[in-house]
């Protein structure tokens, strides 16, 4: 596994005067991964992603990218990586077309026969395959956020590092970013993205990793994370019947939905078919990643109320 | 990442902007002289300006003269202070080095961009102050630089308007050598912020300081040194025969800003925390 990793962080730490901002940040996200980071504001994210990609210098610890040492093989790592960070950025004045095609002459590694051939390809994959010569100050946020995941996949990279790709789109947007992602992914490419909706880091991701202030607290496979909390959830029409047989065992009632303490379903419904209630419904309840996220983090540093952390 | 920022360069409007409000005050001045005839006397007022009217060929001196002092820098350091930071501030400069553009790279391309800057502006204001002068002033008598201004006190000598063009070359040259020695002070200025109106005003206060400084005595051993004070050598290129020596010492002077001022930029930039 370790020889797959696309990215690993060995003690990663990044001080500010007498903040840190990032503290002993052991990451790895193995090739192929959909990796999810998760964390309030202020908790290290953006750091992390920006030393990941050298333009942020560590204090101490270290970077490998694809195998390479950050920032010292840059100009040969990252051709081979797509990023926005935080928010897209672009000339202004330019349209959103010629915008690509500078960044694209800038870099290395952009050849210039089939530039404007790439140029249209990630254009059409992000939906702005058909924008017109406008400059880029009159696009709208959710142009401009498709604009920069273009940007983005300009190279075809191995691995896509995506700081709030779904910022300032509509609900259609978001599910077109998310199969967009999830093909990509499919074709080989890391996706590592951070996010503040959980529940679209949910709907995408393979794998977390949380971070809350500036440590990484927690990285797991999600299916792992959502295991069944012991109690079911029940809707049917006959509640008293429930409460009757089930004694004890039910810890919470609301009009015909109760919440059973059981570890085994099929036992539970086994049980209430052959004492003749009628069951409507019945699911093992499963932690959200809302619940595991809330319950390691700490309040972001955007809220300053003099609460202990 | 040259050629781009070249192109970049030349799309922004603010760039033309300059050039075009460079090349309108010569201009502004000349109509104003044609029309009331009543240029400084010799001695007093901007260099060249009183030889003018007799001879719109030494326009482009003059007109040169006039965008020297303030002018020129001005543009120079809103075109320079924004050579990293207008990217830092507009988020381009991360997207840039991730691309990635190498950060010396990226360095020498911005004073690339500066030096074509320069260039074009001080050559643009020399040949429209030129069309400008001959339409307002016509050919003078002989292309006699004789007396002008009370600068060049040559004793008449004749220059051929062929050797003249020569000569304005060379001073073009030089002025864009001097501007780009500020626009090297620039660009440190622009890798130290992420905000290019500061580095625009760190620029225009090198300066002030440098022109406050230049008169005072007391600051008589520091004068060699500073900036501004070889700025006006180029006018030695019009005597006969050429004084080289300010001409010399000034160019190296300017020379050594830009290393210098480079040397500095890319030691700050090279290391930074790009935050923006």
């Amino acid at each position: 596994m370790t020889a797959e990793d696309v990215i690993r962080t060995t003690g990663l730490t990044k001080r500010y005067g007498r903040v840190t901002a990032v503290d002993g940040v052991d990451l790895r996200v193995p090739a192929g991964a959909r990796f999810g980071l998760l964390g309030p504001n202020g908790s290290g994210k953006t750091t992390l992603v920006r030393m990941l990609l050298g333009l942020v210098h560590p204090t101490s610890g270290s970077v490998e990218l694809l195998g390479h040492a950050m920032p010292r093989h840059a100009a040969t790592v990252l051709p081979r990586v797509g990023a926005l960070v935080e928010n897209p950025a672009a000339w202004p004045h330019l349209s959103g077309r010629t915008n690509l095609r500078l960044l694209d002459a800038a870099g290395r590694g952009g050849r210039r026969r089939d530039r404007r051939a790439r140029v249209e390809v990630a254009l059409a994959r992000v939906g702005l395959g058909g924008v017109d010569r406008r400059p880029v100050r009159a696009y709208s946020l959710g142009m401009r956020q498709r604009l920069g995941i273009a940007a983005a996949l300009l190279r075809g990279p191995e691995l896509l590092l995506l700081d709030e790709p779904t910022n300032g789109l509509d609900p259609r947007g978001i599910g077109e970013m998310r199969d967009l992602l999830v093909a990509l992914n499919e074709g080989g490419t890391t996706v590592v993205l951070s996010s503040h909706l959980l529940t679209e880091v949910e709907a995408l991701c393979t794998r977390v990793g949380v971070m809350d202030a500036g440590r990484l607290v927690l990285t797991e496979d999600l299916d792992a994370l959502r295991v069944p909390t012991g109690r079911v959830l029940l809707r049917t029409p006959d509640p008293a019947a429930v409460v009757g047989l089930l004694d004890g065992q039910v810890v919470e009632r609301s009009g015909n939905v109760l919440v059973v303490r059981e570890d085994d379903p099929a036992a539970l419904n086994t049980r209430l078919v052959s004492a003749g209630i009628d069951v409507t419904e019945l699911a093992p309840q499963r932690r959200t990643l809302e619940q595991v996220v809330l319950g390691l983090t700490g309040s972001g540093s955007d809220r300053v109320d003099g609460r202990a952390r | 990442m040259i050629g781009v920022e070249l192109g970049l360069m030349l799309r922004r409007r603010r760039v033309w902007l300059c050039w075009v409000l460079l090349c309108a005050l010569p201009a502004l001045v000349a109509v104003l002289l044609a029309t009331t005839r009543l240029a400084p006397a010799p001695g007093q007022g901007p260099a060249f300006l009183s030889a003018v009217v007799s001879n719109g060929q030494l326009f482009p001196a003059a007109a040169l003269a006039l965008v020297l002092p303030v002018f020129l820098p001005i543009t120079v350091a809103v075109v320079a202070g924004d050579a990293v930071a207008g990217e830092a501030s507009s988020g381009m400069l991360r997207y840039l080095l991730v691309r990635p553009v190498g950060r010396l790279r990226l360095l020498v391309a911005k004073l690339v961009s500066t030096a074509a800057f320069v260039l074009i502006a001080v050559a643009l204001v020399t040949l429209t102050s030129y069309v400008v002068g001959v339409a307002a002033f016509g050919f003078g008598p002989g292309a006699s630089l004789g007396g002008a201004g009370g600068i060049t006190s040559l004793s008449g000598a004749v220059i051929t308007p062929g050797e003249l063009a020569v000569r304005t070359a060379a001073v073009v040259g030089y002025l864009a050598l001097c501007m780009l020695a500020l626009g090297a002070i620039g660009l440190f200025f622009s890798t130290l912020t992420d905000s290019p109106l500061a580095a625009a005003l760190g620029v225009l206060a090198v300066v002030v300081t440098s022109a406050s400084l230049l008169p005072l005595d007391a600051a008589a051993a520091l004068r060699f040194y500073l900036p501004t004070t070889h700025w006006l050598a180029w006018i030695d290129l019009y005597r006969v025969p050429i004084l080289w020596t300010a001409v010399r010492q000034g160019a190296e002077v300017q020379v050594s800003y830009v290393l210098v001022a480079f040397g500095a930029a890319w030691a700050n930039f090279a290391t930074k925390d790009v935050t923006s």
